[in-house]
């Protein structure tokens, strides 16, 4: 901008474009992490004198990180499980939406609706208590776990979510895509696969990235239906070092330290991502 | 659909074609007939149909009323194999439309692979020999977003020409480009037409019309209001509307 202004005097209607908005500071993941410890650490300093006998705050963290980062690990075993499988149904569900068939249409936007509209826990807690605690075929008891049914009830909000993304991404291509595919021949489900979804990756990933961060963010819903991811055993932990009040603070810190540490970088990856896609 | 159909017969055969979007009617009768091998060009003020008209030939859009026989195929049959006619009519649309997600010569090979299942290695021989054919030899690995328009239409042309079309149909091809790479997409149509491809254009470019088109039609309103060979209609036109038009574009 400057160096255009000093290299001619005459006025230039440039196009306006406004600043995007920013509405976060953005902070890299490593001073994001030393403050979180910062914090962690000046919430324990206080109580950390107090007994010898009493192990200090930081200390309890380290005893039990072996088992809260063994939750923390399951809890993205069940954000990536459910977001496989949400994204198949939401594919399939999001084709659905796009179907030339009234009927499948309709059926499949109530059904996305529905599920988008619901909230997550409460579904979770409808996957828990309609889903059977096994399932018995041909004579084979397969049991069902809860966490396998956890990551069932993410799957649903996933796949109305995705289901979303992928309607809308492939409305937004334009209708002369589908008319030159016509005119070669193409059939209805060629064009799909071949062309519409193919040029729609571009355009889904940022949100599908975001969607992921929240399903990963959210797993610790699972808490509430006795799953044992990282806050329930955090809980025990807890429980388990005589429920300190001091601990309290430090304890839970470190969960959303280790989950911001994980979201974090997604997000940021999706925001590059998304800046890239749009100068194109 | 049985209809025998021979090439001495017209080879597209329109007889009062109607069409109307809700209470407007775009074709209000629009009866024509191309024999093999002939180039057509359709002129007229904008919306006076033209670009309706050849949709409907192609069944991208379904008439209201009338006839559009191709080959001795109704188009208008519910019971139309819409993809088997329009393999044998190509299009080329005014925005190009290439796929921007695969490279030039991916373009011009996905048709005959997916949609006729030949082999890849003779479709690819001949996609390369299409695309040297429109002098885009060397652009095969290039994306669309990387071409000219001009380029691009051309890419759009042999993509249409890979499906050996009996028939070609192109919408104001060159309505998009900058001046100066409109010639070198008119020059691939001539070559096409002097090869003996059947074309029907719809065109702004009145000098290529008069060059290379056997027949032209001048419509308006939906209607065509006077059509002859081109020495004849661009310089002795007889109705009043051709002549204030012609006047207005020549």
């Amino acid at each position: 901008m400057t160096t255009a202004e000093t290299g001619h005097r005459l006025a230039v209607l440039r196009p306006y474009r406004p600043a995007p908005a920013q509405m976060s500071v953005r902070i890299g993941p490593l001073p994001a992490a030393i403050l979180c410890f910062c914090v962690i650490m000046a919430a324990s300093t206080a109580w950390a004198q107090t007994g010898p006998a009493m192990l200090s705050p930081l200390q309890v963290i380290v005893k039990w990180s072996p088992l809260l980062l063994r939750g923390f690990a399951f809890n993205i075993l069940i954000s990536l499980l459910s977001m496989l499988l949400g994204t198949i149904a939401g594919l399939g569900l999001g084709l659905a939406l796009l179907s030339e068939s009234r009927l499948l249409a309709a059926v499949s936007w109530l059904v996305t609706q529905f599920f988008r509209n619901a909230p997550w826990l409460v579904l979770l807690f409808f996957v828990m208590f309609l889903v059977p605690f096994q399932v018995t075929m041909f004579k084979t008891t397969i049991p069902l776990p809860d966490w396998i049914k956890a990551t069932v009830g993410f799957a649903l909000p996933v796949m109305a979510n995705v289901a979303e993304v992928v309607r809308g991404a492939v409305r937004s291509i334009p209708s002369t895509q589908w008319e030159a595919a016509e005119s070669l021949s193409f059939t209805r489900r060629q064009t799909m696969w071949l062309i519409m979804l193919p040029q729609c990756i571009k355009r889904m990933l940022p949100l599908w990235m975001n969607i992921y961060a929240i399903v990963a963010m959210s797993t610790v819903l699972a808490s509430i239906v006795g799953v044992s991811e990282m806050l329930t055993l955090t809980a025990q932990v807890h429980a388990a070092e005589g429920g300190r009040p001091e601990l309290f603070a430090p304890l839970y810190g470190f969960a959303l330290l280790c989950f911001f540490l994980y979201c974090y970088p997604i997000n940021v990856w999706t925001a590059r991502l998304e800046r890239r896609f749009r100068v194109r | 659909m049985a209809t025998s159909w021979t090439p001495d017969q017209p080879i597209v055969q329109c007889v009062d074609v109607r069409k109307s979007f809700g209470a407007l009617e775009v074709l209000k009768g629009i009866s024509l007939s191309v024999r093999k091998g002939e180039v057509i060009c359709i002129i007229g003020p904008s919306g006076s149909g033209k670009s309706t008209l050849i949709r409907c030939i192609n069944a991208l859009q379904p008439i209201t009323s009338g006839s559009i026989q191709i080959e001795g195929i109704e188009v208008s049959d519910p019971r139309l194999d819409k993809l088997a006619l329009r393999r044998k009519v190509g299009m080329v649309f005014q925005q190009y439309n290439l796929f921007p997600h695969k490279t030039a010569l991916q373009n011009v090979m996905m048709a005959p692979i997916h949609v006729l299942g030949q082999k890849r290695a003779e479709v690819e021989a001949r996609a390369r020999a299409l695309l040297a054919k429109v002098r885009l030899a060397g652009k095969e690995d290039t994306y669309p977003g990387e071409l000219s328009g001009g380029q691009q239409q051309r890419v759009a042309i042999a993509r249409s020409l890979a499906m050996r079309p009996d028939i070609m149909l192109f919408d104001e091809v060159t309505a998009a480009l900058d001046p100066e790479t409109v010639k070198e997409v008119l020059v691939t149509i001539r070559e096409l037409a002097e090869d003996g491809m059947t074309c029907i254009l719809v065109t702004h470019e009145m000098n290529f019309a008069r060059e290379v088109a056997d027949h032209v039609y001048f419509t308006d309103r939906g209607v065509i209001v006077e059509h002859g060979p081109p020495e004849t209609l661009f310089t002795a036109a007889k109705d009043e509307r051709t002549q204030r038009f012609l006047s207005q574009v020549l």
